[in-house]
């Protein structure tokens, strides 16, 4: 049976979303996010390099023909830098896509889901699909969904810290209140983390430091890629319910 | 003609429009986004985008990020 993510009539071939920051070289992000499966990659807004023209660009070695580019409003502190940043994106002209996000503070890079709510409402006005990165708040998920995002993406933990899921009542509870899907962004560390988002039923997750950062970004790439295949196979197979004491699996009769 | 490019005071001697910029600059225009004085310029009117002395301009492209 066909199980496809499908978000406004876009086809995703992975629920393994990837970013392509902090890697050695663009060689190696190439090879990270070619093992990883990801359909979906995100990537920052910056300034060309106008000095030196002779620098390579991300597009060299990922080919946005191949991958679907979701531009992202890291480092926006602000609604109006937000905006900004977005429109830029757009007009780059590869993506109405944006993963939003309007940060807190620098300490914590926890979401200001004030100014992100705002942000959401603008931008989805203007006709772009708005993946806001938020909080693990379901109160907040529903609000930005009510004002035009496609998806939301709560964080598991801070962004880079490779905690995991911290709440994983709350990603429930944020996937029975909203009808879009629900893409886990940021915190996880490891493969287990990224299933137990799965088998929790969440949509799909996307991850950059816990690949980029790994001893082997390549071989932790090909991890994620089967922890996101096991936790939604998992999760469609439904799981025993938790008990407190055993349950003998051989049968009782036959015995000598 | 001195233009603020990407936050560098630069002097340009030939370009007048926006598409002649981005020659001068080597930056090709398919996947890069541009602002003059805090306005996007649409792909199809860099060529009639003049500039003047002073313009801010900011040209931007993506760049491997996570979030």
């Amino acid at each position: 049976m066909e199980d496809k993510l499908i978000i406004k009539g876009i086809e995703f071939k992975s629920r393994l979303w990837v970013g392509t920051g902090k890697y050695k070289d663009f060689e190696e992000t190439r090879k990270a996010i070619e093992a990883s499966g990801a359909d979906v990659v995100t990537v920052a807004v910056r300034r060309v390099n106008i000095i030196d023209r002779k620098s390579e660009n991300l597009f060299d070695y990922i080919d946005p023909k191949k991958y679907k580019i979701l531009p992202n409003t890291a480092g926006c502190y602000n609604v109006d830098d937000a905006l900004r940043y977005s429109r830029l994106a757009r007009e780059a002209g590869i993506s109405d896509m944006i993963k939003l996000e309007v940060i807190g503070d620098e300490k914590t890079l926890f979401p200001d889901v004030i100014g992100l709510l705002k942000a959401t409402e603008i931008l989805a006005k203007e006709g772009f699909l708005v993946f806001p990165y938020t909080n693990d708040d379901p109160i907040i998920a529903k609000k930005l969904v009510d004002a035009g995002a496609v998806a939301v993406m709560p964080l598991a933990a801070p962004i880079g810290s490779g905690l995991g899921i911290r709440n994983p009542y709350n990603i429930k509870i944020i996937l029975e209140t909203v009808k879009t899907p629900v893409i886990v962004d940021a915190g996880v560390g490891t493969a287990s983390d990224v299933a137990v988002a799965m088998e929790l039923g969440c949509d799909a997750v996307l991850l950059n430091t816990a690949i980029a950062g790994a001893k082997d970004p390549i071989a932790m790439a090909s991890a994620m890629k089967h922890a996101v295949i096991a936790g939604r196979l998992a999760y469609k197979a439904g799981r025993i319910p938790k008990k407190l004491y055993a349950a003998a699996s051989s049968p009782i009769e036959g015995m000598l | 003609m001195r233009l603020i490019i990407n936050g560098e005071d630069l002097e340009v001697s030939k370009a007048e429009t926006l598409q002649e910029l981005l020659g001068e600059l080597c930056v090709k225009p398919e996947r890069v986004a541009v602002e003059v004085n805090l306005s996007i310029i649409k792909k199809s009117d860099y060529d009639s985008c003049r500039l003047k002395d002073g313009d801010r301009i900011e040209i931007v492209n993506f760049v491997g990020g996570g979030m």
